[in-house]
């Protein structure tokens, strides 16, 4: 029991840490905006490919360096020549704009790479076991994803609260027009804001596509995740989207790892159901089955009882 | 009769005569549709079956004089999403041109959903039925309580390969506990109810460690599943998974360090291969319905060469594609009509020698073909063609001929009367 308690422990840990790099990006393009960008798992996904076709070359390494940039700079230059356009008709013409992006970036990415699995690996330098525990191994690379993902929030909370660019960037959010007319230049800040969160992005899909496999649909799998966990941490709010990522990845690998069920809960209250009862379906369903829907439970229950999210500031 | 309308009458004789002159010349095409995902995240095993479909069409027949003295097959591929509801839109836009023969594949959901959709507009609309060829669903109930006139299977069903799964599992006694994981939808739960049954029939000794469902496409990371994995100390691990499915399981279970044989149904081709490596060597297990390494005939070689020449980047990842189009030419070519009614009564009952110079069968009775089972092994070694270009492939190790394969059926079919 405990060693799966233990690794359950780890592996909803590396999730929720990958999962935080992808809603860092997309809370702090939020907060400064105020759009949710619906193609943000699409730059994740790009990020992985390009990371994929320059590992071929150059190595991996060279690619966790240079994929997440080039992602960046076509996030960037989206936002200057795309979102900032649209930006004059108001939030709904960028979410629709952000949601075509979505299509555009994951059809482009199949017309170029191709529709099957990429065999994209992890760099053999990290292919040892860290620690082997109760016949399970806890590959390097897992624990690099940790320190990296560690490493981003841990300067990202640095950048944004103990530097110049952070307190402008800070201040850019809540009051852009003061911040325009002590000689800032806002629209540049947006889109270096854009840019480093499409690169956040882009360097989660660097790291992940080892794992969890480069392939087509990898973009929809973590998409909807995303918003959930901005939403429950509040939106805007990097502290809480760390939160509430590390709740969402435990969250499920402990719902997975449990072997409790309907079952088990009606038999505390004494109920019984015969094989033929037409709730036969609900009554054998099981916690591990029903984990991926979790998440979406939690964000419903999240919205009702505290709309702010964790460790949102304000409703407007 | 004035000028003018001389002229006319003339005009309008001429332009009939071209065209019936045109019509004779080039004869209408039959028109296949392929219905399997073509974007999504099951996309790639649809476009793999696509480019086989097609490359088999052009080389078999296209290329030659045709079928039925000289009409071309034309493949209209129509992208189901793998979801039951685009597969329904998509069905009434292949009625609407003309369409008469659907080939599909992918997902017995979707295949479920075909089956009753064709079967309820056939019975509506005499003269305009609609054709199954269903390459690669393997729900039983396709050709037990739901068997229909209108469909044919060209693989062999889930029972039918679990049956030789487990005695093939049964005859290893370091075997002692099995960890069954699938995906949460009819055909996971076919895979796992039955292989349960299965085993406790041929090896009672056999535990089975645990049995566990997660949703289709859904899962980003298998390593928890892997973690009850290690816990549950199963020996061995069955899966019905496919596509991202069967690649991030494979790779979790490969870097916890576990080593246990995985058998699958689906674990090779369009990426898999390349991505497990050297990594799954002899770990991985298929069981599937046509030899792989070494080839049998040089008939299958060429072919399989002129694919590979053709579509560098692909491989033929199903040899059933290509039997449902043969033999479903040979009905054509046999009733000398492109009416499902005419090739359906053509085809069952068939036997057909394929490219591999196996004779093959379409029992009548429930439309379910009978081939020989085949498992085979991940490897690199004694492999002449290769998956994904990789270098490894699948190696057949253990053959059960098609005599040893046929079960019953409880099919009470409803013949359509004319």
């Amino acid at each position: 029991m405990l060693d799966v308690l233990i690794f359950a422990t780890l592996n909803g840990v590396v999730t929720g840490l990958l999962l935080f790099m992808l809603a860092a990006g997309l809370t702090l393009i939020f907060s400064m905006m105020g759009v949710l960008n619906f193609a943000h798992a699409s730059f994740y996904m790009l990020g992985a490919y390009c990371a994929y076709s320059i590992s071929l070359y150059l190595g991996f390494w060279v690619g966790l360096l240079v994929a997440p940039l080039l992602v960046g700079v076509l996030g960037a230059l989206i936002e200057r020549y795309g979102l900032r356009r649209v930006h004059q008709s108001g939030h709904v013409a960028e979410l629709v704009f952000t949601f075509g992006l979505a299509f555009l970036i994951e059809e482009s990415i199949q017309f170029f790479w191709g529709r099957d699995t990429k065999n994209y690996q992890s760099p053999d330098i990290l292919d040892f076991a860290l620690f082997t525990l109760f016949g399970q191994e806890f590959s390097a690379y897992r624990g690099f994803m940790i320190a990296i993902s560690v490493g981003i929030f841990i300067g990202l909370y640095f950048v944004l609260t103990r530097t110049r660019i952070g307190i402008i960037i800070q201040a850019a959010i809540t009051h852009p027009k003061t911040v325009a007319n002590l000689g800032h230049n806002v629209p540049l800040i947006f889109m270096g804001v854009f840019g480093a969160g499409t690169a956040l992005a882009g360097l989660a899909g660097v790291i992940a596509g080892p794992v969890l496999t480069t392939f087509p649909g990898m973009a929809v799998v973590l998409g909807s995740i995303v918003f959930v966990i901005v939403v429950i941490g509040g939106l805007g709010s990097l502290a809480g989207a760390f939160i509430a990522s590390l709740l969402i990845g435990l969250l499920q690998s402990y719902a997975i790892a449990s072997d409790v069920g309907m079952q088990d809960l009606l038999n505390v209250f004494g109920i019984d159901f015969p094989y033929d009862h037409p709730l036969a379906d609900l009554w054998g369903l099981t916690l591990p089955q029903i984990a991926p829907i979790l998440p979406f439970l939690l964000l419903i229950l999240v919205l009702i009882f505290r709309p702010t999210g964790l460790l949102g500031k304000r409703e407007e | 009769m004035t000028k003018p309308i001389r002229l006319l009458l003339i005009t309008l004789c001429t332009a009939l005569f071209t065209t019936l002159c045109g019509v004779s010349t080039a004869q209408e095409p039959v028109r296949i549709a392929f219905m399997d995902p073509l974007s999504g995240g099951f996309a790639s095993i649809g476009n793999s079956g696509l480019k086989q479909l097609q490359f088999a069409a052009d080389y078999f027949y296209n290329s030659k004089n045709g079928i039925l003295g000289g009409r071309k097959i034309e493949i209209v591929p129509l992208d189901n999403k793998q979801s039951p509801t685009d597969t329904q839109i998509q069905f009434r836009r292949a009625v609407s041109e003309g369409i008469q023969i659907i080939f599909q594949g992918n997902s017995s959901a979707v295949a479920n959903t075909l089956n009753a959709t064709i079967s309820r507009h056939n019975s509506r609309n005499p003269g305009q039925e609609v054709l199954q060829i269903n390459y690669s669903a393997v729900d039983p109930i396709l050709t037990e309580a739901e068997c229909s006139f209108w469909h044919f299977r060209f693989d062999a069903h889930a029972i039918m390969k679990l049956n030789i799964l487990t005695d093939f599992i049964a005859k290893d006694s370091a075997i002692k506990s099995i960890y069954i994981i699938g995906q949460d939808y009819s055909f996971g739960h076919v895979v796992a109810d039955n292989a349960v049954r299965l085993l406790q029939e041929k090896r009672p000794d056999i535990t089975i460690a645990g049995t566990e469902f997660h949703p289709i496409g859904q899962v980003k990371d298998f390593t928890p599943y892997v973690t009850k994995i290690v816990a549950s100390g199963a020996d061995a691990v069955i899966t019905g998974n496919y596509g991202a499915d069967m690649v991030s399981l494979a790779k979790s279970i490969i870097d916890s360090g576990l080593d246990l044989p995985i058998y699958t149904f689906y674990a090779a081709y369009d990426g898999i291969t390349a991505t497990l490596g050297a990594d799954g060597k002899n770990k991985i297990r298929l069981i599937h319905n046509e030899v792989s390494n070494p080839i049998p005939t040089e008939e299958r070689k060429a072919f399989i060469r002129a694919f590979k020449a053709a579509n560098p980047d692909h491989d033929v990842t199903q040899p059933r594609i290509i039997n449902a189009l043969q033999m479903l030419v040979t009905a054509i070519e046999k009733s000398q009509s492109t009416d499902p009614y005419d090739i359906a009564l053509a085809l069952e009952d068939m036997r057909f020698t394929n490219l591999s110079g196996e004779e093959i069968w379409m029992r009548g009775t429930d439309h379910q073909v009978f081939q020989s089972l085949n498992i085979s092994v991940h490897t690199d070694e004694g492999i002449e063609f290769d998956a994904d270009n990789s270098g490894f492939g699948l190696f057949t190790e253990y053959s059960v001929p098609a005599a040893e394969t046929i079960v019953e059926s409880s099919c009470q079919m409803d013949r359509p009367s004319r």
